[in-house]
């Protein structure tokens, strides 16, 4: 990764010795590595819809795809040109600008947060001194864009579901962040970059072990994935706030749910898991595939809890929110709170 | 606060909806998620099924039976064949093996349509695991259907006077080897399921049934037993040779949809019971009687009903003395049973009434015939 630092900053020299001004040269460059990480999540599509198939199939004692491809490893780029393939159907009386950008909504948020995810020691696009804030609250936008595509779809089921998004994103943004405030709270910085250098001795998920719980939990909720799959909720809703979406915009609303999944999961490498750092002094390891490895230690564990369980009730999902986790970030706060303050004693 | 009041709308739950288990339609009325008036609408399955019998002679009707409950046609065709043969007076004559093998297949259907049953309601609370899980087993069963009758789930297989042919010889094995495999099994589907905490929260003390109601609707079958109706015409009503068996009826008392559930879950245990007596016993011998091949039932009427995996199948014929029936009417369960839907569902969340539809296994095929 250090490589990849001298070879941007080889990139730029070269630029400007070409005789290209910085600020244009800076753009050139922010606008390649934009482009490098949406081809970096768009890779992980690829690989997270078959793998997620192949756990299906495994977990649910099935065969998955098996015919396109070694394994069925290419079922996904053909499902890709089927879905482009299809008829874009806006069903009448729909609100027709919302109903369009909707979906283009939720793909860019599910994007955006990306931003501020290290990757490897240098491999972050824009190293924000509040970069977890800022991810928290790019991540909660995307309520937004389920809203408008329940609400602009002009169907019931859609209305439904976009209104159990917006109870469940409102209901799990407070403890998601809760959950995290004892990292910030430990290391006294909201940088990505910051918080993962804190953990070279100890991960933080040992400290922070019911924090790592309840962040898994609304993480969880945070991307509609079973067993909070309420607003999609194919067996009550149909499909929830996408019923009415067809071809290409149905797919991007399934690529903004795996871009988050990813997103969150890398997140949770970065914040518990000790982000790039090797485990066991195994540095010859480079930290990206380290960091690699843990988003999809991570993306294996959300897969595992999506195939074994059943779906919940709404008014279960608020209960557990409201009435344990909010109570248990909270308790988590104090007791770090406390662990800070002894700790900052003794040291001095 | 009890003022403020919401919109009401109206939501119309299938015809073509994924948890609908066919073409049911409701048409709730709801405020917020919760459904305030729930309408039932049948009828999109039409089949003239019993308009059909009257222009069949009595054989050529056997098969139908078979599309009436499209996953326990075993038991429809018992039904059917059964009532015939009491019209006609030949029900002592059917051989000691065939009523032997109609028992055998009549609990292996059972066991398939719990399965299904389980597979659909998991299903109906997004649980992709256990419905895999539940149409493995049936698939082995089905696959035995297939050794003794030549087709999976239209089987065509009872017929007047026995059944139409004898078990081949890989038909006892291969029971043998599913009875072994079953009480693996039957703990494999509590794992993932019963014991599941979201799945006990989402179904205890939902859509309770009380007994006077189940009673007054004429509800019966499993659905009737989770309510603390202790009624199995196995039982209570021996029909063939069911006597003969040692089996335990299942019993709930409080009628919500876990019971319902766990009343299924254990019928497919005594289910097994039943058939690990049966695979000892089983006799020797011819399996169809001597009827005559152009059935022409005397004149007179007769009802007849068994226990069919979701509650009570009668067959009422009527005969005018021809070879086909002057008519035919069939009396289902599950028309009877979606019946209490509409009271069932008032109050309850729409994900609750998925779940509570589901636990009273509905089969679209026999409520519209």
């Amino acid at each position: 990764m250090v490589l990849f630092l001298v070879w941007v900053d080889m990139f730029r020299q070269w630029l400007v010795g070409i005789g290209i001004p910085a600020l244009p040269a800076e753009i050139l460059i922010k606008t390649i590595l934009v482009l490098i990480v949406i081809i970096f999540v768009l890779t992980n599509l690829i690989v997270l819809v078959w793998l997620e198939r192949k756990f299906a199939a495994f977990y649910a004692d099935r065969v998955g795809p098996n015919r396109l491809g070694p394994a069925g490893f290419l079922q996904f780029p053909v499902d890709i040109v089927k879905m482009l393939g299809k008829e874009d159907i806006i069903p009448e009386n729909v609100d027709r600008p919302v109903f369009k950008i909707a979906s283009i909504c939720a793909f860019l948020t599910a994007i955006m947060g990306w931003a501020v995810i290290p990757l490897g020691k240098g491999m972050i696009l824009e190293d924000l001194n509040v970069g977890l804030l800022y991810f928290i609250a790019i991540g909660s936008t995307g309520t937004i864009a389920f809203v408008m595509a329940g609400f602009a779809s002009n169907n019931k089921y859609a209305l439904l579901g976009g209104m159990r998004t917006a109870a469940q994103m409102i209901s799990y943004e407070i403890p998601l962040a809760f959950s995290l405030l004892g990292i910030v709270m430990i290391t006294g910085s909201l940088s990505l970059t910051e918080i993962v250098d804190a953990q070279k001795n100890v991960w933080f998920i040992f400290p922070q072990i019911l924090a790592f719980f309840a962040y898994f939990v609304c993480s969880i909720a945070e991307t509609n994935r079973g067993p909070f799959d309420l607003a999609e909720g194919e067996q009550e809703l149909v499909a929830g706030y996408f019923v009415e979406y067809s071809g290409i915009r149905y797919a991007l609303f399934m690529v903004a749910e795996y871009t988050h999944l990813v997103a969150v999961s890398a997140i949770a490498a970065v914040v518990f898991l000790g982000g790039w750092n090797a485990p066991f002094g195994l540095t010859f390891i480079p930290g990206f595939i380290w960091m690699m490895f843990k988003i999809y230690l991570m993306i294996f564990l959300f897969m595992w809890v999506r195939w074994t369980f059943v779906r919940v009730k709404v008014e279960h999902l608020m209960h557990i929110g409201w009435k344990f986790l909010i109570p248990l970030t909270l308790f988590n706060i104090v007791i770090t709170g406390i662990g800070v303050y002894v700790y900052r004693m003794i040291a001095g | 606060m009890n003022d403020i009041r919401t919109q009401e709308m109206n939501l119309n739950f299938g015809p073509q909806h994924p948890s609908t288990h066919g073409v049911y339609r409701g048409v709730f009325t709801m405020e917020g998620e919760y459904i305030t008036k729930c309408v039932n609408h049948i009828g999109y399955l039409h089949r003239g099924i019993e308009k059909m019998a009257e222009s069949r002679t009595y054989t050529q009707f056997i098969p139908y039976n078979g599309r009436l409950d499209y996953v326990s046609g075993m038991l429809n065709e018992e039904a059917y064949v059964r009532t015939v043969e009491k019209l006609m007076g030949i029900s002592d004559q059917v051989p000691e093996r065939a009523e032997y093998i109609r028992v055998i297949m009549a609990e292996l259907q059972r066991i398939a349509s719990h399965l299904v049953f389980y597979s659909s309601m998991a299903l109906d609370m997004a649980g992709f695991t256990p419905w895999t899980y539940g149409f493995r087993e049936r698939d082995t069963i089905l696959d035995l259907f297939e050794m003794a009758a030549g087709s999976r789930m239209m089987p065509n297989y009872m017929r007047f006077g026995g059944v139409a042919a004898d078990l081949n010889e890989e038909f006892m094995p291969a029971l043998r080897k599913l009875l072994d495999i079953m009480p693996k099994c039957m703990e494999e589907y509590h794992g993932i399921l019963t014991g599941n905490e979201i799945f006990q929260a989402r179904t205890k003390g939902v859509a309770s049934l009380s007994r006077e109601k189940a009673l007054n609707y004429g509800i019966s079958g499993p659905s009737a037993r989770a309510s603390g109706i202790d009624y199995d015409l196995r039982r209570d009503e021996p029909y063939g040779i069911y006597d003969r068996f040692k089996f335990n009826v299942p019993v709930r008392q409080t009628g919500d949809t876990f019971d319902r559930y766990i009343v299924r879950m254990d019928e497919m245990a005594e289910s097994v019971k039943i058939l690990e007596q049966a695979y000892r016993e089983l006799p020797e011998g011819p399996v169809l009687a001597k009827v005559p091949k152009i059935i022409k039932p005397p004149a007179g009427e007769v009802y007849h009903r068994i226990e069919h995996s979701k509650g009570h199948l009668g067959f009422h014929i009527v005969s005018d003395g021809t070879a086909k029936p002057y008519r035919l009417r069939i009396c289902s369960p599950c028309f009877v049973n979606v019946a209490v839907f509409e009271e069932m569902a008032v109050g309850l969340h729409l994900q609750d009434a998925v779940v509570a539809f589901a636990s009273l296994d509905i089969v679209l095929g026999e409520i519209d015939r």
